[in-house]
């Protein structure tokens, strides 16, 4: 098991170096999705099977969907790779590079220290989390569910804004006298909006 | 490690599964032509079987053009994504007492996490190939396969409570007396609608529409690379039925006068012909309103399915 961690782990921290260094956003997120997937392989080799589908389904499948998305609609081109690549200088890289080597050097005095207790392994079946969820941390779980609930609230708020100009033939609704050559009727005019900003 | 028994188990589901969904081609055509009063494909062989060798035939000799516009490496690896995910899918469903790939404790999680990887499929071919209309067909797919994502995972989750378990094995065990479907007919409904969405099939084949975006994500591909899209749509309803028939319709289990397989193989073509029977019969949606009955109906419905379910479940418990 320790041989398939560690496989994963060097897939893990090369994807997310490609992730950085790449010039265009959507290789960038292609790599992004491979750290995920390898990132689920090393909850899945210290053996959290739960965790690892978790993993793939909110991060990978998810997420990054959704960023694809945000990526697609920003109409990014030639000019944005040439932008990153003058962003992305070597002096940038100086201070971040010392604190992750700190860690590195972190790393490996534990590793190859006696203490063998941080690689134990030990099998994390779905209804031990379930229980440790809603028992222990279930105060961690509501808060995380208001967090979330606010979230919907701002979105719903923000999606149902009314668009301040109207085509001709929709002001007419607004008047509350539709003319027949529209053949909507205002009510429906409105719905229609805000389902197409929804 | 391996044994002999797990490679002969390997080797003839992925044998068997290719072959279903290639021979699909033909029983879609015939089946449509059945319900639409024609005749079909008739010619080549027995019934017009051999079509399938031809359309193969024609995949695998056909110019296979990568447009030179497009983001080629890509444009490339997207088809292969659909056809390995829902494949890798294939490993956690229990064809018969001991005929499965692997017996995950967490089966049915495993199936949701491939599902949602299928949707890269989509995304990555519509914005590799840098056309509009493909560009179109893969916003409306990513959009549509999240939506119906979560509508997919809520509505397994009456069956997981019922039975206390994720493993796909034991699900069917517990269908011994009764089949879910009978237990969860709403999470049965919501399932195999937002199975359909998942496999974007008619009606709800909205990121390919033809009559709007030309063919959708895959307009610029051709050849054994749309080969590729086309096996993966067929898998896919392949996997879909083989959930719903191990889920909500007791899975290998039915009278002890034929084997279990063959029970299993039964109920895997009805569903296969009710999804191309719906394809017959229905009109395709108009995109706002997929949508929006998705968030505004289905997701209501759901999570009052998880509720209802739930209490019920600790009632009975409790007794």
């Amino acid at each position: 098991m320790s041989t398939l961690f560690y496989i994963s782990s060097i897939v893990a921290v090369a994807s997310t170096v490609m992730v950085i260094t790449r010039y265009h956003p959507v290789h960038a997120l292609l790599y992004l999705a491979v750290s995920f997937l390898s990132v689920g392989m090393i909850f899945l080799s210290l053996g959290a099977p739960f965790v690892a589908a978790l993993e793939i389904i909110v991060y990978a499948g998810a997420i990054i969907v959704l960023f694809i998305f945000v990526v697609m609609m920003l109409n990014l081109g030639r000019e944005t790779a040439q932008q990153e690549k003058e962003w992305l200088q070597p002096k940038v890289w100086v201070v971040p590079s010392i604190l992750v080597l700190i860690l590195l050097v972190e790393m490996i005095i534990l590793l190859f220290s006696d203490n063998k207790d941080i690689m134990r392994i030990s099998v994390v079946d779905p209804r031990k989390v379930a229980l440790s969820l809603y028992g222990e941390y279930i105060i961690a779980v509501e808060l995380t569910g208001f967090l979330l609930m606010a979230g919907i609230v701002g979105a719903a708020h923000i999606g149902k804004h009314k668009r301040s100009s109207l085509h001709r033939f929709l002001q007419n609704g607004e008047n509350g006298n539709g003319k027949a050559h529209t053949g909507v009727p205002p009510e429906q005019v409105s719905n229609e909006q805000t389902v197409l900003h929804d | 490690m391996l044994t002999t028994n797990q490679i002969v188990i390997v080797a003839g589901v992925l044998f068997v599964l290719l072959n279903i969904a290639a021979g699909l081609i033909w029983v879609e055509r015939r089946l449509l032509a059945l319900w639409q009063d024609r005749l079909g494909p008739n010619r080549a062989g027995p019934l017009g079987i051999l079509i399938v060798l031809a359309d193969t035939l024609k995949l695998f000799f056909k110019e296979d053009w990568i447009p030179p516009f497009a983001d080629k490496w890509v444009f490339v690896g997207a088809p292969a994504i659909v056809v390995g995910s829902v494949l890798m899918s294939f490993v956690i469903i229990p064809f018969a007492p001991g005929i499965v790939v692997a017996d995950l404790n967490i089966g049915i999680l495993f199936f949701l996490a491939m599902s949602s990887l299928g949707v890269y499929s989509i995304v990555l071919g519509g914005w590799a190939s840098n056309n509009k209309y493909a560009l179109l067909g893969a916003l409306r797919g990513a959009s549509q396969m999240i939506a119906y994502e979560v509508f997919m995972g809520l509505s397994l989750m009456g069956v997981v409570m019922l039975t206390g378990s994720f493993n796909l094995g034991d699900i069917v065990a517990a269908q011994k007396h009764l089949w879910f479907v009978v237990t969860q007919p709403v999470g049965f409904i919501i399932f195999f609608i937002a199975g359909i969405a998942e496999t974007h099939r008619l009606p709800f084949d909205i990121p390919e529409a033809e009559s709007e975006l030309i063919a959708g994500y895959h307009a610029e591909y051709s050849g054994m690379k749309f080969g590729m899209f086309f096996i993966g749509e067929y898998l896919g309803i392949t996997l879909i039925s083989a959930m719903i028939v191990t889920l909500f319709f007791g899975g290998w289990l039915g009278p002890a006068f034929l084997p279990p397989l063959v029970w299993f193989v039964i109920k895997l073509f009805f569903f296969i012909g009710m999804f191309i029977l719906l394809r017959a019969s229905l009109p395709r949606p108009r995109y706002d309103q997929l949508i929006s009955t998705g968030w505004k109906v289905l997701l209501p419905l759901v999570l009052a399915n998880v509720l209802i379910t739930g209490a019920v479940a600790l009632w009975l418990r409790g007794r």
